[in-house]
Order: C-alpha cells, then structure tokens, then sequence
C-alpha cells in the first residue's frame, strides 16, 4: 500500500488516512468506527476553543508496588502524550458550557484506576456546583487490576459523586464507545439519565472471550454490540459520531 | 476436602489414628501418641498462622466453609425472605428479608450469596455468582431497608456477578451500577461482612458499606486471582504471586485502609469450626448495628459518602 494509506480492518477497503482523520475514525466507505483518541473526541464535541482542562497532569500513584506497573504507565504517557485515561474539563456544546471528561482506550486499555476514578469524580463535582450539564465519553476495558481493590473502590467513589447530582436538575448523559466494559460500565457509564452509544461499539459487563471461555457458551451473532444493548433496553440511542454533537446540542435544548 | 497444605496435618492426624488403632485398648503406644498430638498441633499452628494470600483464598472457597445460609439459621430468630426483582424473575443467588438477630434483637434487613448447601443448591444458586434480577431484587431491598428505617446488614460471598450471556443480556453492569447508587443514597447504616468470596463487582454491590468487616481468611479483589496471572502474567498458573500482589487479604486491605475490621477465626479456618466463626461475626455486627443505631440518617450519608470518595492513590500536578 501506498503511503498515506490504509486498509480498513472491516471492510478491507483502502482508505486515504488523510480522510479518516478528518472523519474523526470513521471509515468512508463502511462506517466502521474506530476508537478516538480523547483529545480527537473533544475537537469534535465542542465548540473550536472553548474546552479548558481541569486536573491536567493528575498522575497514578503505585499504591500496590505491582510489578511492571511503572513501566507501563510511563510507556503510555510516552504514547498518548496523556497523563492518564481519562481528560476532563468544561468545554461548550452548541454554545452552552458542559462538564466533560473523555476516555481514551490507548491509555493502557482506557482503564479505570485512581486518576480516572477522581478526574471523573471531580467532574461529576464541578457540574454539580457550576450547575452544568455533564457528558462523560467512556472507552474503557475495565479496572486497572495494577490498582487491585483501589481501583475497584473507584467504582463507588464515582458512584457517591454521582448520587448528589442525579438528584439535582441537570443532564447526565453518558456516551458509550467501543469498547466499554467492566467497572466503568457497572458504575458511572451506566447510571446515566441519557445513555447513547456508537455504531457497533462493544459493551459490556464481561468481555465476550472470558465468557466464552468461562461457559463455554458459544455467543449469538452481534452479542454486547451498541446494537444488542439497544434492543434489550439498556441504551436510549444510537448515534453515529459524525452526527454525535448535534445529538447531544437537540438533546441539551430539551433538558438544560 | 483437603487443601494442598493441609496435607502434612492430615498426615498426622492418619497416623495418630493409626496407633490408636493399633494400641486398641492396651496403653502401650501412648508415648509416642502422645508425641504425634504434640506435632500436630504445632504443625496446625506453624501452617494456620503463616498461610499465603492464595491459600487464604482457598479457605475463603472451601467447600464447607459455613456460608449465608448457616449465619443466617444461625443469627437470626426469624428470617422473613422476601423474593424477585419485580420484573424478571427471582435469583436463588441472593437472599434477603427481614431478619431479628438473636443478639441485640435487632430488626434489619438480612443479604448475602447464597452459594446453597449440597451439590443440588449450588447449581441452583450458581454458586453464589448472581444475574442482573438478583442485584435488582439487592436495589428493591436495600429501598425497603431506606423506607422502615432498617439497617442494612449484608453477608458478602461471591466469587463474583456472573460472567455469562444471560447476565449480559439482561444489563449485568447497569444492575451492579444501580446497587452502587442505591447504597450510596440508602438513609440507614449499612453493614457488609466478607464471609468469603469478594469477587469484584459483585461483591463490591454489596459491600459499599459504613462498616466493612472480614473474616481472617476472607479476601476481597478487582479480579480474581487466576484471571488476573492469565491476564498481567500471561500464566494462570501464576495465581498464587497474583494473590499476592493484588493484596486481597484482610490483612492487607486493612492496613490499606479499605476496610474496618478483620474477624478471627478458629485455627485453620472458619469451616474447622463453623459455630465459632459465626458467633464471632453475630457479635461484630450487634456492637456495629448498636453503634450506629441512633445516626442520624443525613450524617450517614454524607460519612459513607467522604469513605469512598477519598479512596485513591493519586498525584495533582497543582498539588490539590
């Protein structure tokens, strides 16, 4: 292949790179979503300019001295250029302001350990005093075993920050990409009043292969997709990601 | 059942039966008995005291490890069960109801796992691993718990929420996430003990508590020991340095700060004598509901709320 190109890994079509970034990692000739980086989510949901970060430079600690933990978090900060999972801040959707915090799956599987955890819960926070309405884009494959019960703890910590807000007046809505799994979808990614997922993504409690291996089950065709949750109740809507800011700008005039 | 380190006990203890045995009712063995009981007690005392996490796990499994419905039997005069999730189904996994603790008296609301009593209970509940309607029938009670003013009192033993496609399809994740918001919010003390199992999740939607206590050799973990070695080692056989380094002990998660209390047990483990154990636990939770008995429900909440928000180990570059 030429360079400047690439070949999707769903439908095997080449595809101009250029254009996929300008499509923010959709695929021109089937659609296919691929993951999106935080910084790239955050262009393409808010207003040019208007996203201010909160908590930049947040960095995990090694509560648990695990073995290789050091390594791979110094790997993925030299790789995503991020400090952790997750970026947070307040940034404007259609004009009006909203508390926001974005995963990213490049970040060591966009998993959920103390940084996420208290970024996430800081947002959830700041919405509640500023009175903002409050988006948080999830990516994740689950808790960040490297923290062992820290980062299964951070499940509740985003939990009781959740509770004081969910009783207020102002929007939580919760996007799901693919893929979402484990404890961030069995605490905050799903306690949402709006849920909305991509096209296609995968979403979860478990991942499809434990289960496999686990049960032995063999699984239904499209099994854990956006798709799938959708038709059994569990996701309000599905929305492609070229389309998403202007869902979320109707859904906002509704609600804030 | 014997556990892979107890073999060296049940050793001795076949050779002390064996002389006996063999002595019948003549005393002329009776020394070197007399020798083999003194090595057998210190052997349970060196092996007991001095197991690894993975061993500890192994007890927190053993079959007959006594389980909710024993504590239950146990510790309360009367258990009134309260079943089903009002919208699918009723999940023998969990139990709960209305429960008066023998000690204290005390009126609650009564959860655990049930991992059921022979082979037959256990297939039923699946081994204490609950569907989506088990956590639902968890929120339900926990608001029942909210509206009588009742403490909430949860017995944790679970290897983990299951992991399968009827859970998933029935929304495994927004169940246990449900749980975790209804806990946060529920206006009376809640009180988890680890009696076993605290696998993940599923543990974790039952144990969000204002008192959390384990029992000695209970462990509580994000991942089970061998998912994790097969995940992080590329090696499930690795699982025991994995129990170690996830620090799922009593032990450690008390020095961790995560958890309140860690529960004795009888030398060798709950299951060697299953009365000594729940008594122990009846007499934790009567101490805690008695304490907590005239919180105001407003100051719960907010201390439940400051316990969890502040666990972490982070880093602000602003220093905050």
């Amino acid at each position: 292949m030429d360079a400047g190109f690439t070949k999707c890994e769903k439908c095997g079509q080449p595809i101009y790179e250029k254009d996929l970034l300008a499509r923010f990692n959709v695929c021109p000739h089937c659609e296919f979503h691929y993951p999106l980086p935080a910084p790239e989510r955050i262009r393409l949901l808010t207003d040019a300019g208007s996203f201010e970060e909160n908590d930049r430079g947040m960095t995990a600690g090694d509560p648990l001295g695990f073995e290789g933990y050091g390594e791979r978090l110094a790997r993925a900060r030299q790789r995503t250029g991020l400090a952790d999972a997750v970026v947070s801040g307040v940034g404007k959707i259609g004009s009006s302001p909203v508390a926001l915090a974005v995963m990213d799956f490049r970040f060591i599987g966009g998993s959920m350990g103390s940084v996420v955890g208290e970024r996430v819960a800081r947002t959830i926070e700041n919405a509640y005093a500023e009175e903002l309405p409050l988006v948080v884009v999830s990516a994740s494959g689950g808790a960040r075993m490297f923290e062992g019960v820290y980062s299964l703890m951070q499940m509740a910590k985003t939990s009781v920050a959740l509770t004081r807000y969910v009783d207020g007046s102002w929007p939580y809505v919760s996007v799901l990409t693919d893929p979402t799994f484990g404890g961030v979808t069995a605490s905050f990614a799903t306690a949402a009043d709006v849920v909305i997922a991509e096209p296609g993504a995968r979403i979860g409690f478990a991942g499809a292969r434990v289960i496999e291996q686990t049960t032995k089950e063999k699984l239904p065709e499209g099994f854990q997709t956006a798709e799938f949750q959708r038709d059994h109740g569990m996701v309000d809507r599905i929305v492609h990601r070229l389309a998403l800011k202007g869902d979320l700008e109707r859904l906002l005039g509704f609600v804030s | 059942m014997i556990l892979e380190f107890e073999r060296p006990i049940r050793d001795l203890e076949e050779r002390i039966a064996e002389l006996h045995r063999l002595a019948g009712p003549s005393a002329g063995l009776q020394a070197e008995i007399s020798r083999l009981e003194g090595a057998l007690d210190a052997a349970k005392r060196r092996i007991y005291s001095n197991l690894s996490p993975y061993e500890r796990v192994q007890v927190a499994r053993h079959p007959d490890r006594p389980n909710f419905r024993a504590y239950r039997d146990e510790l309360s005069v009367d258990f009134y069960e309260l079943s089903g999730d009002r919208s699918y189904g009723d999940d023998p996994a969990v139990r709960g109801g209305f429960a008066r603790l023998e000690r204290g008296g005390h009126n609650v609301i009564l959860l655990g796992h049930d991992k059921g009593g022979d082979t037959k209970s256990r297939v039923k509940g699946n081994f204490g691993m609950a569907h989506p309607e088990g956590y639902r029938k968890v929120k339900r009670l926990y608001e029942l718990a909210g509206r009588f003013g009742l403490p909430i009192v949860v017995l944790v033993d679970t290897p983990g929420a299951y992991a399968g496609r009827t859970g998933e399809e029935r929304g495994q994740a927004w169940a246990i996430s449900a749980d975790l918001m209804a806990l946060a919010k529920a206006p009376v003390p809640v009180i988890s003990v680890i009696i076993g199992e605290g696998g993940s999740g599923g543990a974790l939607a039952m144990c969000a508590a204002d008192y959390v206590g384990m029992l000695e050799n209970s462990y509580l973990s994000v991942i089970a020991p061998e998912a994790c070695a097969s995940i992080i080692f590329r090696d499930p056989g690795r699982a025991a340095e994995a129990a170690e380094a996830l620090k799922v002990t009593a032990r450690d998660l008390k020095q961790h700060g995560i958890v309140d209390e860690i529960l004795p047990e009888p030398l060798g483990g709950a299951h060697k004598q299953p009365k000594t154990a729940i008594r122990e636990v009846g007499d934790a939770l009567d101490r805690v509901i008695s304490g907590l008995s005239d919180a105001d429900p407003g100051a719960l909440i907010e201390a439940r709320h400051e316990r969890y928000r502040r666990i972490g180990t982070h880093a602000a570059a602003d220093g905050v």
